[in-house]
């Protein structure tokens, strides 16, 4: 019962929705957005996808196993607050490069903190919704 | 000492790398790392003689006063010698001992890892360092009883062992804290001059108390015992090194280490002596029952070790010196015993002294080796052996109070001791010869080097008593009692009572062995009452302890969801409300305000949505009017212009949906189960619930809200953090670290939750 509208539709707004949820990650130190929010709206996409062509499809989609994106996530996140050791700052200090890219805006330890939150939240709800979902196949 | 400390841990995680390298000569190799040990403290053996005190400290945790200092006394030399000394026989003896044993590699990592821990033990010199090392020699213990842990036997006294030790370490570790607060400072040499301030305090009786709670159980006293002849579970190797030569006394070097800081109260002494005096009886007389070879080695070390307590509540100087050589005297014969009991396990296939017998031609190096060792067990002139009974005899006989009938239960015990030895050093091979399951012959090398250098060892201090051990001796006593003891040591006396008392105690043993061996031996067998078994409160009291979290488990965390929520808001609501209620000062007020029209369209859509949630006999039904009402809060958010809650709660609101639909598709069919009666509950419970939550956003709205924290963030979000959006800003930048623990949270609950669904154990693990 595969809805051919659905299925074409999916195709397309993955990738909208994956572009949709980066703009939500990079714009949230400065406008409603954020990592947790990014990482939902990204989960969304595949659960949409998931929903129109089926879990193997959305599995190829994904193109990686949900809990190496969880060890990603975290490992990223970690990485963040080492850099500030390094310099001598306490942990987790927030460190700024002065440079204004365009579209990103200024990059920083705290940026690539919420890369991170922004993976692993997206890790850990695929995980689930794909558990859940391989679990329906016989 | 920080460095040596390190390089023991570090050489214990190389030895199982190098034992796959090198298999069987890793014992040679083995060896080096005690060996080296040995000389860098032997190196320091005159510095302390003279009487110098080596101090090291390197600051760990400053704010806490918590720094690894390391001291080197006479107390802690002696240990430290002892430790290594009988290390370097048991390693190069496990090297050949543990060959069969599959994961022998594992087994050197645990027992390096042991001598480390016991060496920190007793160098530390701050209280919080010496409770690491004292846990982690209780840990590696358990790792080591447990080493054969496909037995069940193995594991479960492995588990008394920690458990006994652990629960003692606890209150040890209360102890020092308590002690701590009393002076302020956790460095053990800075309390010395602060014993009367430490004894007049009111919680000294506690502090004395825990701390002897923590040594006693480590020690095995009565009534603690029971762990000690248990663990004999473990390798041969390890009963040796941990359980009679070693980690036993680390409960006796804590009071000898805390006596001028803790002692001279009656409390400490009068409980030393009493527990010291009943563990020696006791533990002998429990050795009359015992046939194998290392239970009864067992029972004659918790004989010892009472003695050893015993002396050190007796306190005088003599006492004091008793204690050191009696010291010095068991853990090398126990330690060459106990060797020659695995030899015996290994080379026969039995441990049974019954089944044992005539095998000195056959062994005839283990045979001088036991025979050395035995005597000095029985206290034969001119073994170390023999100085040690004699002093313990006269500074018994010094004790007035008691003093008879100390006297005649250390006599007793002494006798049911030379009885063991006959059973275990001479029995197996001079005795008749016995037909074994395996052929014996001699052991490999490896296995004869140790027990035979700690056996002669044992001779030569006999001999030359002034020599070896003279001046640890004095320099020990100062670490004890802080005066100059002024004995000499020497081998012989003269022909006096004590002399006298050491041949009626060898007499006495001998008669007890001819009885125990004779045919009247087996009649003369008694059953004690299981009330009287501290090992059976043990077991009911563990066995109770899992009942009841059986209990609470199967009442709080049945596996139906409903009973965990009903428990969850019924305490929330219970306590919080309670509180509201009792609150002073607070009032609710209606807030002025007025009611938009999106405002009231949105409460009619949430409330439409909720009935239909109660109502709707569809399970699907049901979630997407939760959906409807979590949406609805999201918009509500965006009408008090909270964009990142309502961009958030959408995002969650559609993700739960999609989950709810997953879950759904596996239910069976939805049957509607709740009596009348429960139903009727469950609505009274949600009433209060949201009875509650009104109330509460009344009280809270009636006051005004002051913090500094809104205006904090607001003013140094964009300066501190470089960003305009506050609430992203205190997630990733101000309060970051608690967004890292939240983040490991939801990895490890995502986790859960895929174990959860995936490993069914009707299905099997997939």
């Amino acid at each position: 019962m595969v809805s051919v509208i659905l299925a074409t539709a999916s195709r397309y707004l993955l990738p909208l929705m994956l572009i949709f949820s980066f703009f939500l990650l990079l714009r949230g130190h400065n406008e409603p957005g954020g990592g947790f929010v990014g990482g939902l709206v990204a989960a969304a996409a595949y659960a949409l996808y998931f929903i129109a062509n089926g879990i193997a499809e959305a599995q190829k989609a994904l193109r990686t196993e949900p809990i190496r994106l969880i060890a990603a996530g975290l490992l990223t996140a970690l990485g963040s607050a080492l850099p500030a050791l390094l310099a001598g700052k306490p942990f987790m200090t927030g460190l700024w490069w002065n440079t204004n890219l365009p579209v990103i805006g200024k990059v920083g330890t705290p940026l690539l903190f919420d890369t991170g939150v922004f993976l692993l939240v997206l890790g850990i709800a695929l995980k689930i919704i794909f558990a859940l979902a391989e679990e329906d196949r016989p | 000492m920080l460095e040596l400390i390190l390089t023991g841990l570090c050489a214990s995680a190389a030895g199982p790398l190098l034992y796959q390298r090198f298999k069987s000569r890793f014992g040679w190799i083995a060896v080096t790392f005690p060996l080296y040990l040995f000389i860098r403290f032997l190196g320091r053996y005159r510095e302390i003689a003279d009487g110098g005190i080596i101090r090291e400290s390197t600051s760990w945790i400053p704010e806490l006063g918590i720094n690894l200092s390391f001291v080197l006394d006479g107390l802690s030399l002696t240990f430290v010698l002892i430790i290594t000394l009988i290390g370097m026989a048991v390693f190069l003896y496990a090297g050949a001992y543990m060959k069969e044993y599959a994961h022998a590699g594992r087994f050197y990592l645990y027992i390096g890892l042991f001598m480390t821990a016991m060496l920190g033990l007793v160098l530390a010199d701050n209280m919080i360092a010496l409770f690491l090392f004292w846990e982690l020699t209780s840990v590696t213990s358990y790792l080591l009883i447990g080493f054969n842990h496909h037995r069940e036997g193995a594991r479960k006294a492995a588990l008394q062992a920690l458990l006994v030790t652990g629960g003692g370490g606890l209150a040890l570790m209360a102890g020092m804290i308590l002690l701590a607060r009393i002076t302020g400072s956790l460095e053990i040499s800075a309390l010395y001059d602060l014993r009367s301030q430490i004894i007049a305090a009111p919680a000294y009786p506690a502090v004395a108390l825990l701390f002897l709670l923590g040594a006693l159980t480590k020690s095995a006293q009565f009534p603690f015992h029971f762990w000690l002849p248990n663990a004999m579970e473990a390798p041969t190797p390890v009963s040796a090194y941990l359980h009679s030569a070693t980690m036993v006394k680390a409960g006796i070097y804590l009071i000898a280490r805390f006596n001028h800081i803790l002692g001279g109260t009656a409390l400490w002494q009068d409980t030393i002596l009493a527990a010291g005096a009943i563990t020696m009886v006791a533990a002998a007389l429990l050795s009359w029952k015992q046939s194998d070879l290392k239970k009864l080695l067992a029972y004659s070390t918790l004989c010892v070790l009472g003695t050893l307590t015993l002396l050190l509540g007796i306190g005088s100087r003599l006492a004091i010196k008793a204690f050191f050589i009696y010291l010095v005297a068991h853990s090398l014969y126990k330690g060459t015993l106990f060797l020659v009991a695995g030899t015996l396990d290994h080379e026969t296939g039995t441990r049974d002294v019954a089944r044992l017998g005539g095998l000195k031609r056959l062994m005839p190096v283990s045979a001088v080796t036991a025979a050395l060792a035995s005597f000095s067990m029985m206290g034969i002139i001119p073994l170390v052996g023999f100085i040690g009974k004699e002093t313990v005899y006269s500074a018994i006989l010094e004790v007035e109070t008691w003093g008879p009938w100390l006297l005649a239960a250390a006599v007793a015990a002494n006798a049911l001791v030379v009885m063991v030895t006959l059973l275990v050093g001479f029995r197996p091979f001079w005795g008749g010869r016995q037909e074994t399951l395996k052929n014996p012959h001699e052991a490999p090398l490896k296995m004869l080097i140790g027990p035979a250098l700690l056996a002669v060892l044992g001779l030569l201090i006999g001999l030359f008593p002034d020599f070896f051990i003279g001046s640890l001796l004095d320099r020990s006593a100062l670490s004890i009692l802080t005066e100059e003891l002024g004995l000499r040591i020497k081998l012989w006396h003269g022909f006096n009572l004590v002399l006298v008392l050491s041949l009626v105690t060898l007499l006495l043993g001998l008669g007890l062995y001819r009885i125990r061996t004779g045919r009247a031996g087996a009649a003369l067998s008694w059953r004690m009452a299981d009330a009287l078994k501290p090992s059976v409160w043990y077991e009911a009291g563990l066995n109770g302890m899992l009942r009841l979290a059986g209990w609470q488990t199967r009442l709080l965390q049945n596996g139906s969801l409903r009973r965990y929520l009903l428990f969850i808001l019924v305490t929330a609501v219970g306590t919080a409300g309670f509180a509201l209620l009792r609150a002073q000062g607070v009032a609710m007020r209606l807030p002025e305000f007025t009611i938009t029209f999106y405002e009231a369209v949105l409460a009619a859509i949430i409330i439409i949505a909720s009935v239909m949630v109660i109502t709707s006999s569809s399970r699907l039904k049901a979630v997407v009017a939760i959906g409807v009402v979590g949406f609805c809060m999201g918009i509500i958010f965006i009408l008090y212009s909270a964009p990142d809650l309502a961009l958030t709660t959408f995002a969650i609101e559609t993700l739960t949906v999609i989950l709810f639909v997953l879950v759904l598709y596996r239910l069976p069919r939805f049957v509607d189960f709740s009596p009348p009666s429960r139903r009727l509950r469950d609505a009274l419970v949600a009433a209060a619930v949201g009875l509650f939550m009104t109330a509460m956003v009344l009280t809270v709205t009636a006051g005004e809200l002051v913090s500094e924290l809104k205006s904090y963030f607001a003013a140094n979000s964009l300066p501190g953090g470089k960003g305009r959006n506050i609430v992203n800003v205190i997630l990733v930048d101000f309060r970051a670290i608690d967004t890292l623990g939240e983040i490991s949270v939801l990895a490890v609950a995502a986790i859960g939750v895929f174990a959860l669904l995936k490993l069914r154990p009707d299905k099997g693990e997939q």
